[in-house]
């Protein structure tokens, strides 16, 4: 402040002069490289499906629509993909089924249960959750996880044994490395990202809204599906999506506890592989047709968790906006 | 409106025993998914903790990897800290002031203009970008071309922090008043004065913030690295040629080894690699604290 008014009496001399005066080149300089700062985002992601596609090209054009038929088989130059988008599926739907009902859980916790010097804490240990790395994950999924839930997948599908609908799904064979152990990390590493982007949401509902339901004498469970729910639907849904896109493209931890075997099969405690898994676990040895039908899934993943986004963003933005504009 | 017929005849403090049970299952429900996620994130903790921390030692942390199968107390994993050093700080230095100033267009010169939003959306969208996508990405353009090398993985890693940096500096942007843009015009100053001595360092700490979480997300990542600086097992002190190697990407190859050493070498790994990671947010929690605290 003390400049201020030192720089004060030097203004009227000068002022009239300023006004008239051309941008400095600095000054013009300094907006286009922010500019060009900016439109480095749009330009990656335009290099990425470039670059990426064209070194799938030759996957692309030998296999053509075969591409999405279930035969993986590097050995005899066929690369059917399908078991790896089945894949990619499945452990995104386990994830989200384990993943959602929590994290939303714990958002109404945060933003209508706790006082806000206990949600702190709460917060601390949802970062904490997201600051452990994939590959960690990995390890203790294989090295402890795993061997762990063998025995406990045993004895379920020792008793759900010729059940109809439950045989199929939970019956043997069963491996400690499956889909179903794929989906339960995965569900660890997207509850963080569910959880703050619904916690967001759900922060936008007017309090006034929450005020009258409990002035009708509404209790929390009530207020919570009256006056939150109707509101924050919407932008829900949007982190929902969210959660699905990274439960798609997460990498490590899927390629060391999926199982790495490439079957369309109804077990889920068999062992599987998707999409992020392949790439990661064979890329490294794969030359020639095989390193582009790599390439390829990469841009079949891209692709998919592109649309997701945008999908995702679109919903989660407008109901941000309609909030503020309330 | 059943709730308002229901008044006639209630005691108007206390709901029915049914309500307020159903109330007192949902709340139960809620606390019950947070104990859900403290459960398996206390499991990992406690077994990276348990495992790690009895082969971690100087000698452990300096050590070059073993090539050939070891017991657990042979080697360590030197060159895999100082590669992950060597490629975090190059992608840093690369994406943090490329980001920062990606946001400044975004919040001082875009505005609400299309080209502005649409950055801003495809931002948020490029953070949804899967990690082994951006690393297939650098090696069709650039390790094709030049080879493997610690910049590869720094371009890689670069990639992903980008529009998390663009992100969270736009938000710090957004919190700083106007009227101290307006004030700064008044006396006469260009615009990209007002934002490089202005604007920026009153958003300083929350940037950096922003910054740190990046870093500690970026070190993090085994997947970008994978096609990109493979993994030796001594000291590549040129960052910018010949294969590197990183902990995450040491703490992938060891999970996969059947032989105990490698894997309590995993153990030990993992543990430097989420101490470096909670380092790097709990220092960003410090600089958020100071932050608001400024701000208030």
């Amino acid at each position: 402040m003390s400049s201020v008014t030192q720089v004060d009496p030097a203004v009227p001399a000068g002022s009239t002069r300023a006004l008239s005066e051309r941008r400095p080149l600095g000054d013009r300089g300094f907006q286009v490289l922010a500019l060009a700062c900016g439109l480095l985002v749009l330009v990656i992601l335009v290099l990425i499906a470039v670059s990426t596609t064209q070194q799938a090209s030759s996957w692309f054009s030998t296999e053509g629509l075969k591409i999405f038929t279930n035969n993986w088989n590097p050995g005899a130059n066929q690369y059917g993909a399908l078991a790896f988008i089945y894949g990619t599926a499945v452990t995104a739907v386990i994830a989200l089924v384990m993943a959602v009902p929590v994290s939303l859980g714990i958002a109404l916790l945060l933003t209508e249960v706790v006082p806000y010097r206990w949600s702190r804490p709460i917060v601390y240990v949802i970062d904490l959750l997201a600051v452990v790395p994939s590959v960690v994950w990995g390890l203790w999924g294989i090295l402890v996880f795993a061997p762990w839930l063998q025995h406990i997948y045993t004895s379920i599908a020792s008793g759900v044994d010729g059940v109809p609908v439950l045989g199929p799904l939970f019956g043997q064979p069963v491996s400690g490395a499956s889909f179903f152990t794929a989906g339960i990390i995965l569900a660890f590493m997207i509850t963080p990202i569910v959880t703050s982007l619904s916690r967001e949401v759900i922060a936008t509902v007017p309090a006034i809204d929450k005020e009258g339901a409990y002035a009708l004498g509404a209790t929390r469970w009530e207020m919570i599906r009256g006056a939150v729910w109707p509101h924050s639907q919407g932008g829900v849904v949007g982190a929902v999506l969210l959660g699905l896109g990274r439960a798609m493209g997460e990498t490590i931890a899927a390629a060391l506890v999926i199982g790495s075997s490439p079957a369309i099969t109804s077990h889920l405690f068999a062992p599987g592989y998707n999409m992020p898994a392949v790439i990661a676990n064979q890329f490294g040895e794969a030359f020639g047709v095989f390193r582009a039908a790599l390439m390829g899934i990469g841009v079949l993943l891209f692709v998919f968790t592109i649309i997701i986004n945008v999908i995702a963003r679109g919903i989660v933005d407008r109901s941000a906006r309609r909030k503020r504009g309330a | 409106m059943t709730v308002a017929a229901e008044q006639s005849k209630v005691n108007l403090r206390e709901p029915p025993s049914w309500r307020r049970t159903k109330n007192r299952i949902a709340t139960v429900l809620m606390v019950l998914a947070f104990v859900l996620v403290i459960i398996p994130l206390g499991f990992v903790l406690f077994t990276v903790i348990a495992k790690g921390a009895s082969i971690i030692s100087w000698s452990f942390l300096t050590s070059s990897i073993p090539v050939n199968v070891a017991p657990a107390n042979v080697g360590g994993i030197g060159p895999a800290i100082v590669g992950t050093i060597e490629i975090t700080a190059l992608a840093t230095v690369m994406a943090v002031p490329l980001g920062i100033l990606g946001a400044v267009y975004l919040n001082e010169y875009g505005g609400k203009n299309w080209l502005a939003r649409l950055i801003g959306f495809m931002s948020d969208v490029m953070t949804g970008v899967p990690s082994i996508v951006m690393g297939l990405f650098i090696f069709s353009i650039w390790v094709l071309h030049f080879g493997f090398s610690g910049l590869a993985g720094a371009f890689a890693l670069g990639c992903l922090m980008l529009p998390i940096v663009i992100r969270s500096t736009d938000e710090m942007l957004k919190l700083v008043p106007d009227p101290l843009r307006e004030a700064s015009y008044a006396l006469g100053a260009t615009k990209s004065r007002v934002t490089l001595t202005v604007v920026l360092p009153a958003a300083i700490a929350g940037i950096v913030s922003g910054a740190l979480l990046a870093v500690a997300r970026a070190a993090g990542e085994t997947a970008p690295l994978l096609f990109t600086i493979l993994t030796v097992t001594t000291v590549n002190k040129n960052v910018f040629s010949g294969a590197n190697t990183s902990l995450p990407s040491q703490i992938f190859s060891n999970a996969t080894s059947p032989y105990v050493g490698a894997q309590a070498r995993g153990w030990g790994a993992a543990l430097t690699l989420i101490v470096i990671a909670f380092v790097l947010m709990v220092v960003a929690r410090f600089v958020t604290a100071r932050f608001t605290r400024y701000s208030r």
